[in-house]
């Protein structure tokens, strides 16, 4: 009997993603509910993982006409041990026995809830969704050393992998159609004339030998245009344009000092891991400046400032001059669009805060894009009254509260929602 | 390599690429009375290692061919594919069928299927197969040597000949042209999506969904086309259908003695109809042409799956019965190795399996475990009957078993198959019993058991399990208020009186939406007297 063996192992895996795409679309609402609730109770660590996502299965029932319980049924089951007619049995509960079987459960209650899980890529999409970093502007491309390749017509040379086959060709046809219209006619005509000679003569005479010569002549002659000419080749050519960069640096600010306990660095970390994640998943070209400090602030590593120990008192100038000098020493204003994220728990040398004020004021704010500041507690210090003076002079300034770790996602997209999205 | 084997790489002399094998050739003559004579024995059992390879499952393919050609085994051309788990699990999710439209709830079944599957509450079926000519059967890759030769028995013999000779599909689905018209839909969905949108498309396609079980033909089977004829009609069925549904709802006055027009009181459809989505096709006064065809695609579907949904215990049980018998023979000629026995074995039985009543696993009849008994007593019945059997089939006892089962295969529906073949023995064996349940009373009674007053009952009330007409709610298309708000009627008729379930209101908003009016739902008793108004839901804000 004929048979066919196919191994489709290597073809159309994945038949099912536009199918999944479109589930999670429709019930995006309660999807992005139950991620939101997700994040609040992850590690820090485990921020970046797969998620189970569960959906109450009434919302997601496709209805139908069915039977429902009640009415009189027959049914029939099998294995039967101990009745026999006219038993009477009391009605089980729910499951097996009741109904026929599957049909029971269909129709009974207490079904589970539908579970399923999003992946990674699926689970950050939605995590980061409508994000964006405000006021992102094209700087000037004079900086950038960024090209992109542009295709630009067709040339006369280039490596053999960027010949255009079809232009070539139909040049190629063109030029041997050009090159060989007259000799064809002209064959034509003594081949006509040929034709009559012969029709007269036995093929001996001197005007018909002669005529052939010329035919062979022609016929030559048509035979030496060459079928392809280097002149006929033609490459796809591609330009280089310069790429106007958006190019842009984020700083982060955290506050180590003594009285940011365990609970508010997780705090303080967990937020500089959303905006992290978010950055370098969005932007492909991004710089990050880590700032740590305590009395003293330093630049440290990635690795550092999320992981480091180290303690101190507070002040909280320190930073702003720290970021200060690094940003207009590396990132000038005019090629770079600049954005600072600070968390701190608000707690600062009375002093201190007067100097912070007019530093962001006089310094910083007018070089920055948008600044961020949040809060890990909700007590309100002296800090955070003097940020607020600011935030109601500069409208890129924005500060916001989140005491636990649960607000702090929601605060998160508070602060780097797109424009005109609703959070 | 033999290159015979492989039709499109041997020489094509004549045009004519597929060279039947002697085995199909003996086949012209219809089944034989007794299964013929074995080959030559092997000299040794096929290999067993438990990794497959391609030229293993060709070997054991041509060893199951030769043995299912001296059954009488009919099929259609057979199709392997190996496919990995992953792949499965998209094959389940889209209804087993190679290609589909995309919508959501194929997303969910396979996220419902991939998270089961993940935590090991399910391992995936080892076999899908297809009603298609030639008849495709996956493979899974994960199996082994042992589990590809069931899986080949089962399905691409088993399956195969139940899909090219039970009249149902015989009838009612056309394998030749499924998968073109599978592609045919899927490119219709996607052009519709781009052009209306992808949510327009999708609230369309759940209304339609809602009502696909009420989308069959049960009576007037479907014609027969190809790609490209139903391609080139649909054109013509859109301005034509169009047409005629001006016709039907056009107001202006009719001119004595010329129209004819419906006297006031008629109703329309004059007979009810039981094909509502074949009845919203061609009536509904507001569909796009592109909504009608769709609601053509689903019904068309629906129509293709309807055979199976009748058939399950017939085609389960004779699938099981023949992987059993091919692969039994097989061994006892020499093919099979007792490891492979052993292993399909396993298989077997618990496919088989039926937990009685009341177990923690039961779940209603096994159709796997019920058709597979039901042949094998019909086997049973033809070579060593009873008296019993006698006096209950005779004209079944004594006679030679293939033709007998190849009729019973051919001829039947769930429904007349157990009511035509459950014998008492069986019935013994399985232990079965009825249970009365009416919701007024307060306990269930057991109406009749396995024993001599109890036979005749219990076969009639399995036979009625099994009708889709009793398992499904019997509505139809009543009245459509032509004269006035264009409401459309529909009637429950209640079977025994069981009720409907809570969706029915939800199914009436996506009936609307297809009707594009208002939908009311009337309820009346099987005597269709004192109708009762169930639902009534508004017409669909434009």
């Amino acid at each position: 009997m004929a048979l066919h063996i196919i191994d489709r192992r290597l073809s159309g895996k994945n038949k099912s993603v536009g199918n999944r795409e479109r589930f999670v679309r429709r019930y995006k609402q309660q999807i992005a509910e139950a991620v939101q609730r997700a994040v609040g109770k992850r590690e820090i660590r485990h921020i970046e993982q797969a998620e189970t996502v569960t959906i109450p299965r009434k919302d997601i029932r496709e209805p139908l006409f069915r039977h429902g319980q009640g009415g009189v049924s027959d049914t029939v089951h099998p294995g039967n041990s101990e009745h026999v007619r006219g038993d009477r049995i009391a009605r089980p509960q729910g499951g097996a026995g009741s109904g026929s079987g599957s049909q029971a459960s269909n129709s009974g209650e207490g079904e589970d809830d539908f579970t399923f899980t999003l992946s990674k890529e699926e689970f950050m999409e939605l995590f980061f969704e409508d994000l964006a970093l405000p006021r992102l502007l094209r700087t000037h491309i004079a900086s950038t050393q960024q090209y992109r390749l542009r295709r630009a017509g067709y040339s006369h040379d280039g490596t053999p992998q960027n010949l255009a086959l079809l232009r070539t060709m139909g040049g190629a046809l063109g030029r041997r159609i050009a090159l060989t219209r007259a000799p064809q006619r002209e064959l034509k005509q003594l081949q006509a004339q040929l034709d009559a000679l012969l029709e007269q003569d036995d093929g001996t005479s001197e005007p018909l030998i002669e005529l052939r010569q010329r035919i062979e002549a022609l016929q030559a002659r048509i035979a030496r245009v060459a079928f392809l000419d280097p002149i006929d080749l033609r490459f796809r050519s591609r330009t280089r344009v310069p790429d106007p960069s958006n190019q842009a640096v984020m700083f982060c600010l955290m506050d180590v000092s003594g009285s940011m306990d365990q609970a508010r660095k997780d705090l303080a970390k967990r937020f500089f891991i959303l905006l992290y994640l978010f950055l370098t998943r969005h932007y492909e070209k991004i710089d990050i400046v880590f700032i740590r400090h305590h009395t003293q602030a330093a630049e440290v590593s990635e690795d550092e400032f999320f992981h480091s120990q180290e303690t101190g008192g507070t002040m909280v100038s320190s930073a702003l001059v720290l970021l200060d000098q690094t940003m207009r020493a590396r990132y000038p204003a005019g090629d770079w669009n600049i954005y600072v994220a600070q968390a701190s728990d608000g707690d600062n040398f009375t002093d201190d805060n007067a100097q912070c004020a007019s530093l962001l004021a006089e310094r910083i704010l007018p070089q920055v894009r948008y600044y961020a500041y949040v809060q890990v507690v909700q007590e309100e210090q002296g800090l955070w009254h003097a940020y607020r003076q600011l935030a109601r002079q500069h409208a890129h300034f924005a500060l916001r509260k989140a005491s636990t770790a649960g607000e702090i996602y929601p605060v998160f997209r508070d602060l780097f929602k797109k424009e005109g999205v609703a959070v | 390599m033999n290159l015979s084997q492989y039709p499109v790489l041997a020489p094509r002399a004549g045009g004519q690429a597929w060279r039947p094998s002697p085995a199909s050739e003996r086949l012209a003559g219809g089944v034989p009375q007794a299964p013929l004579p074995a080959g030559q024995r092997p000299a040794q059992p096929l290999p067993d290692p438990s990794d497959w390879t391609f030229e293993l499952i060709e070997r054991y393919h041509a060893a199951i061919a030769a043995t299912a050609g001296r059954f009488g085994l009919d099929t259609y051309p057979n199709q392997l594919e190996v496919i990995s788990a992953e792949q499965m699990m998209d094959a389940y999710s889209s209804g087993g069928m190679p290609v589909g439209y995309r919508h959501w709830s194929y997303g969910k079944d396979f996220l419902a299927t991939e998270r089961s599957y993940r935590r090991g509450h399910m391992g995936l079926a080892y076999e899908i197969v297809i009603n298609s000519n030639p008849c495709i059967s996956y493979l899974m890759e994960e199996n082994t040597t042992a589990m590809q030769a069931l899986v080949i028995a089962h399905a691409a013999y088993g399956h195969n000949s139940f899909f090219k000779n039970n009249y149902l599909f015989g009838m009612w689905t056309d394998a030749g042209s499924i998968i073109d018209y599978l592609v045919y839909a899927r490119d219709f969905v996607a052009q519709c999506e781009e052009r209306h949108g992808v949510e327009t498309v999708e609230q369309w396609l759940d209304s339609c969904h809602a009502l696909s079980n009420l989308g069959v033909d049960r009576y007037r089977r479907p014609s027969r086309k190809n790609l490209a004829r139903e391609r080139a009609e649909r054109e013509q069925r859109e301005a034509y259908a169009q047409q005629q549904v001006n016709e039907l709802w056009r107001t202006l006055p009719t001119r004595p003695g010329k129209d004819s027009a419906l006297p006031g009181n008629e109703r329309f459809p004059r007979e009810p109809e039981e094909n509502l989505l074949y009845f919203v096709e061609k009536n509904a006064p507001l569909m796009e042409p592109w909504q009608r065809e769709i609601v053509r695609i689903v019904r068309k579907i629906a129509q293709y799956f309807y055979p199976q949904r009748q058939t399950q215990v017939m085609n389960e049980g004779w699938a099981t019965f023949w992987h059993y018998t091919l692969l039994n023979t097989m061994y006892d000629e020499g093919w099979l190795t007792d490891g492979v026995m052993i292993e399909w074995l396993s298989s077997h039985t618990n496919v088989i399996y039926q937990p009685p009543a009341g177990h923690r696993a039961y779940s209603g009849i096994n159709p796997y475990a019920l058709g597979f008994a039901m042949y094998r007593d019909i086997r049973r019945i033809c070579q060593e009957p009873t008296d019993e059997d006698r006096h209950w089939f005779p004209d079944l006892a004594g006679t030679p078993w293939l033709p007998a089962l190849h009729h019973a295969m051919q001829n039947f529906k769930d429904e007349s198959f157990v009511g035509q073949y459950l014998s008492p023995q069986l019935m013994r064996d399985m232990r079965l019993f009825s249970i009365h349940d009416d919701a007024s009373q307060r306990e269930l009674l057991v109406s009749a058991i396995h024993n001599e007053e109890g036979y005749r009952t219990l076969r009639q009330t399995l036979s009625q399990q099994y009708d889709l007409g009793a398992r499904e709610p019997n509505i139809q298309v009543w009245n459509v208020n032509l004269r006035g708000d264009r409401g459309l009627t529909l009637r429950h008729i209640r079977h025994q009186g069981r009720p409907l379930t809570s969706d029915v209101q939800e199914v009436l908003k996506h009936a609307a939406r297809l009707w594009g009016f208002g939908v009311q739902l009337e309820s009346v008793n099987a005597d269709g007297e004192t109708p009762t108004l169930v639902y009534a839901v508004p017409a669909p804000p434009a």
